[in-house]
């Protein structure tokens, strides 16, 4: 089934320069493997699309149930060089959890 | 030694919420408070003061607060650690003094951590030898040597353990790490060494906690905002230390806000880049060994953090002028509001390539409709209302002033139902552009300054 990440995940975003930090939790323990296997490096470059014009690195931290992501040259130029409204990627986490993964029948059983 | 110490966080950045320090003083037990000011926009703004003004260049927000911080500190024997003392440390503890002095505080000493600034010595670094290149992009330090504004390099807990050994009861610095400020209170008491790499590094992440302020008690909280208690007297974090290097988050029982597991990895994420590689003047640490515990209500305790040794260079930040920019926005309501907005900025645009100013860029975002996830956002057919903000950089300032002047007429000469132009013509303002570099420890020396009032 589809589930927008939103639902089995957290996260927090800010800059370094022009480079995007996101941060994605899991909200349960189970759904980490899962968000490991399929919101990769590749995935999130696609999914930003024209908003990204750099690579995107990631990072694994299972001891937080945690990826990291870095979106190189993402924010028009980071700090006060930047046209965007939201020139340090705040609202970028909220916009990494608009996305829609598949997650296997039986495993969103008791959520809501 | 003490069996554990109580580090409070009182301010995330320079624009902080005013009543934290206060209210982190007065719920509670704590036995230090560190207060954060500088970003690297927040040291040219403060380098651009002391320019007008060689008094200047400091969080003036400090000053005011220590009014009624400094008397309730002494009472308590709370310790005060601050790098709000931005470009200019030395004016900052006079002002501190004479409010003090005016307040009829005696026999308090301040310590004062100088020689980050290295702006009047880049030819004398250049000549014997540090290159001072971009570590990002490689460039040559030419590229914007006429343009430097200011350049510090970033200390670590180091010169703060040294004026808190000379008995500073109020510790007030240039440009130190965020971490560093929690760091050295825990190096202090404790007496962990320079190279005990794995508790300085559990320090360190301790100060990442704390160094945006609420942001790790509940504030900016994405897994569920609803449940956090009482935003409007938001409780700041407290990093409760002990000597084996176990930190456990918490907060004053009697504030707003809540310590969670989630909470608290929100913020571990926060701006970290490669986690493995958390870099600072006083070690490497690696967040992905960061093992956490829920032990009580708004406790979460932290254990297990690697340390790696600290590397031989000091990063430098060097901010420089490059361009102008401005800012519009205009109001548009139903019906049709985001066509009107665009038709607006088709406009807009027309004039200002009639005009022949030219630009590096120029940005139109529609607020309410997609200027924060962009494409990633579901459309609406017909909007209630869109603001349409227009922003344009440039290296000549007066085609960003003239770009200033075309956004007022469009109200009567473009479509119509628009607002929201009360706050006059957009002005050019300085872009600040940063320039990081890496120099070697031994080029930099720091300096620690006790002063008793």
């Amino acid at each position: 089934m589809k589930v927008q990440l939103l639902r089995i995940c957290h996260g927090r975003s800010g800059d370094k320069g022009d480079t995007a930090n996101i941060g994605l939790i899991a909200r349960e323990e189970k759904f980490y493997p899962l968000i490991e296997r399929v919101v990769t490096a590749d995935r999130v470059k696609e999914y930003f699309g024209a908003m990204v014009l750099g690579p995107v690195e990631r990072f694994e931290l299972p001891n937080l149930w945690a990826l990291n992501f870095l979106l190189h040259n993402a924010l028009g130029g980071g700090g006060t060089k930047s046209l965007k409204n939201d020139a340090q990627g705040k609202t970028l986490a909220a916009a990494l959890l608009r996305m829609e993964i598949d997650v296997p029948e039986g495993m969103m059983d008791g959520h809501v | 030694m003490k069996p554990l110490i109580r580090i409070a966080s009182g301010q995330g950045f320079w624009g902080d919420l005013l009543t934290a320090p206060m209210a982190q003083v007065s719920n509670g037990p704590i036995d230090y408070l560190v207060m954060d000011y500088l970003a690297e926009v927040t040291m040219s703004i403060l380098q651009k003061q002391k320019n007008r003004d060689p008094r200047m260049g400091y969080a003036r927000d400090l000053v005011l607060l220590m009014r009624d911080l400094l008397p309730a500190c002494i009472e308590k024997n709370i310790r005060i650690i601050t790098n709000g003392g931005g470009v200019n440390p030395i004016a900052c503890s006079d002002a501190i003094c004479e409010m003090a002095g005016s307040l009829g505080v005696r026999a308090l000493k301040v310590g004062v951590v100088l020689g980050d600034d290295i702006l009047d010595r880049i030819d004398d670094l250049q000549k014997d030898g540090h290159a001072l290149k971009n570590m990002e992009t490689g460039e040559p330090l030419d590229n914007i040597r006429g343009r430097i504004q200011s350049a510090n390099a970033y200390f670590g807990a180091g010169p703060i353990v040294e004026a808190l050994r000379q008995g500073a009861q109020i510790v007030i610095t240039g440009r130190t790490t965020d971490t560093g400020l929690t760091l050295a209170p825990m190096m202090y008491e404790f007496g962990w060494k320079h190279d005990d790499w794995d508790k300085l590094a559990a320090g360190t992440v301790a100060g990442h906690i704390l160094e945006c302020g609420g942001q790790a008690s509940g504030g900016n909280f994405m897994a569920d905002w609803r449940s956090v208690p009482d935003l409007a007297h938001l409780g700041f974090p407290i990093a409760e230390a002990y000597p084996n290097g176990d930190i456990v988050l918490t907060k004053h029982e009697s504030l707003g806000g809540m310590v969670t597991l989630q909470t608290v990895k929100e913020q571990l994420l926060y701006e970290i880049g490669n986690p493995r590689e958390y870099i600072t003047p006083d070690c490497v640490a690696d967040f992905t060994t960061i093992r956490l515990a829920q032990e009580g209500r708004d406790r979460v305790r932290m254990t297990g953090v690697k340390g790696r040794p600290a590397t031989e260079f000091y990063k430098v930040s060097m901010s420089y002028l490059d361009g102008y920019t401005a800012f519009g926005t205009l109001t548009y309501s139903w019906p049709e509001a985001l066509q009107k907005a665009q038709k607006a900025d088709e406009i807009l645009r027309i004039r200002l390539k009639d005009l022949g100013v030219k630009f590096d860029e120029v940005r139109t975002e529609y607020l309410g409709v997609n200027s924060s996830h962009g494409h990633l956002a579901p459309m609406n057919s017909d909007y209630n209302e869109v603001v349409m903000r227009v922003g344009v950089r440039g290296r000549d300032r007066e085609a960003v002033e003239r770009f200033g002047m075309e956004l007022a007429p469009l109200i009567l000469t473009g479509p119509p139902s628009v607002t929201g132009f009360a706050g006059g013509r957009p002005r050019p303002s300085e872009v600040i552009s940063y320039w990081p570099a890496l120099i070697t420890k031994n080029a930099v020396r720091h300096e620690v300054i006790t002063r008793t009032l």
